[in-house]
């Protein structure tokens, strides 16, 4: 399978080991995605105002890149990356008159013809793979690590481009089921995050981190599992600030559905790049015997 | 006696006032001879310095144009005025203390992240780059491409006038082409002439320019040796 990849800025700055993860995960399951050579970022949020065609040129200046590459499929891992480019994508699918204004206004650029397909890389491990594909695959089983999936608000909603059912989403819980790891349901995995608020409202951020990765603690999860940068930041990074505001709050490690994935896959810890989390991430997995003691990763001991 | 061809002459409105101009000529030559002396907003002559802006619009055509006064040739019609400065946010950093971890062009210029990808400043480029897709190399991190697509910059600032995002780009790429030389190509030939500056190799010279009278100054500067291009 052969397709354009889309990987947006923040997987080029904060979510490396996003990218490697994926990369080498797709490359063991045979999918090829080849990064387009020119790109912007996806516009990082969608407008909610109507007729703001002018949030719209980010997302489709990308899709007139694949379209110049000879490709009609696309395919991303951030979250957030496919929510705003999905959503254009519908747009000036469904209202011809958009697409028109916007064309012309980006006249340097040959006409997006308006049909390039975006997925999520979930989606292609759910129906172009196939679980059973990949529970094939799995060198290393994930037995025994209880995770929570956490979807937070940019893959499911708004249903119209969600990559699952919005309010009863499997398509990470089938995933972990695959790779042979324990599904931890958690009721807050759609909840927000607080995205940008983590900026100029540090405390609202703190409040929902101490909420959902508390919720998944208390039901047993060993580490959370999500599949957007932004959600990571916050799940992750943000649990230092909350544990000096809420001193009984003990924390577990947030990771990227790849890394779990690339782990299952018998891939190495160079590209799984669990060092580059906050909360470390490297105890549990030795504890639950899926990563040797003693192995040197990252010039440390797991 | 046979006469001279005339020449043709055509309109130009500098700032909105009509002027009759040979045809031919430069913008920068058609306002002198329009009677504008040019105290700034014009250095090289020669579309490298990057001084002489120039926004205009064609007879008939409602878009306005970018280019250099020094390059563009005037047109009968043409309505412009130039933009000799911008006086545009420049971040005040020092290269020496510039750290490579996270995205160094975000810490100075944050709203580099405002881009929405419309491209104006492209459009508004006189030399012809790439300015969006260096801006956007800036913002992955990019620092070798953001350097070699924004190499040919001369800094006349047309693109963040246009900026939607108010973003200034051409400050921008200064900071990534330093930004790739301190990190990603050092420059070898650079480390070994501040290596010669420090060890004195050209303080005699410097001596004897400095007790230099005007007239002898202005003399070797137009006897100079010029280094031919590569
Ligand atoms: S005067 Fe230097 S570029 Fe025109």
């Amino acid at each position: 399978m052969n397709l354009a990849y889309y990987p947006g800025c923040t997987l080029k700055n904060q979510g490396l080991g996003f990218e490697t993860s994926a990369l080498a995960a797709a490359q063991a399951l045979d999918i090829e995605m080849k990064e387009l050579d020119r790109w912007n970022c996806c516009g990082t949020v969608f407008s909610l105002a109507d007729e703001d065609l002018m949030h719209y040129l980010a997302p489709m200046r990308n899709f007139v890149r694949v379209q110049e590459e000879g490709f009609d499929k696309v395919v991303t891992l951030c979250s957030m990356c496919y929510n705003t480019m999905k959503r254009t994508e519908q747009i000036v699918k469904d209202d011809p008159e958009k697409l028109k204004t916007i064309n012309e206004f980006m006249y340097r650029e040959e006409d997006y013809r308006g049909e390039v397909k975006l997925f999520h890389l979930l989606e292609l491990f759910r129906d172009e793979i196939g679980y059973e594909e990949i529970k094939k695959r799995v060198i290393r089983p994930l037995r025994g690590l209880k995770v929570a999936p956490y979807y937070g608000c940019m893959l499911t909603r708004p249903k119209e481009i969600g990559i699952d059912d919005w309010e009863e989403p499997r398509i990470m819980e089938d995933l972990l089921s695959a790779i042979d790891a324990e599904v931890v349901k958690d009721p807050l995995r759609g909840e927000c995050c607080g995205a940008y608020h983590t900026v100029n409202a540090k405390e609202l951020v703190t409040e929902r981190t101490r909420m959902i990765v508390s919720s998944a603690k208390k039901r047993g999860a060993d580490c959370i599992m999500l599949s957007c940068p932004l959600c990571e930041f916050n799940l992750d990074l943000r649990q230092r600030d909350t544990a000096k505001e809420y001193t009984d709050f003990v924390g577990i490690p947030v990771v990227y559905f790849t890394q779990l994935l690339a782990l299952a896959l018998g891939l190495t810890e160079d590209v799984c790049r669990f060092d580059l989390h906050y909360i470390d991430p490297y105890p549990v997995l030795v504890e639950k015997n899926i990563i040797e003691e003693g192995e040197e990763v990252h010039g440390k001991k797991a | 006696m046979e006469k001279k061809p005339k020449t043709k002459m055509i309109s130009v409105f500098v700032m909105g006032k009509e002027h009759k101009v040979p045809q031919g000529l430069t913008i920068m030559k058609a306002m002198e001879h329009a009677g504008y002396r040019f105290l700034r907003g014009a250095g090289c002559r020669a579309g490298f310095c990057g001084a002489c802006g120039t926004v205009y619009r064609l007879k008939g055509d409602y878009k306005l144009h970018f280019d250099l006064a020094c390059q563009t040739a005037a047109e009968d019609g043409m309505a412009l005025t130039q933009l000799p400065f911008v006086p545009a946010n420049k971040a005040t950093y020092h290269v020496r203390l510039i750290k490579k971890e996270g995205n160094p062009i975000l810490k100075y210029y944050p709203e580099v992240a405002r881009c929405v990808s419309c491209n104006t400043c492209t459009k508004a480029c006189p030399q012809e780059l790439e300015v969006m897709d260096y801006v956007q190399a800036a913002l992955k991190n990019d620092i070798e491409k953001a350097a070699t697509l924004s190499f040919d910059c001369i800094q006349c600032g047309m693109c963040a006038l246009r900026c939607p995002a108010e973003i200034v780009q051409y400050h921008v790429g200064q900071l990534v082409r330093r930004v790739h030389g301190k990190f990603v190509n050092k420059s070898k030939q650079l480390n070994k002439r501040v290596n010669e500056v420090n060890k004195g190799k050209f303080d005699t010279d410097i001596n004897e320019l400095m007790t230099l009278k005007h007239a002898k100054i202005k003399d070797k500067y137009s006897d100079r040796d010029i280094e031919a291009l590569h």
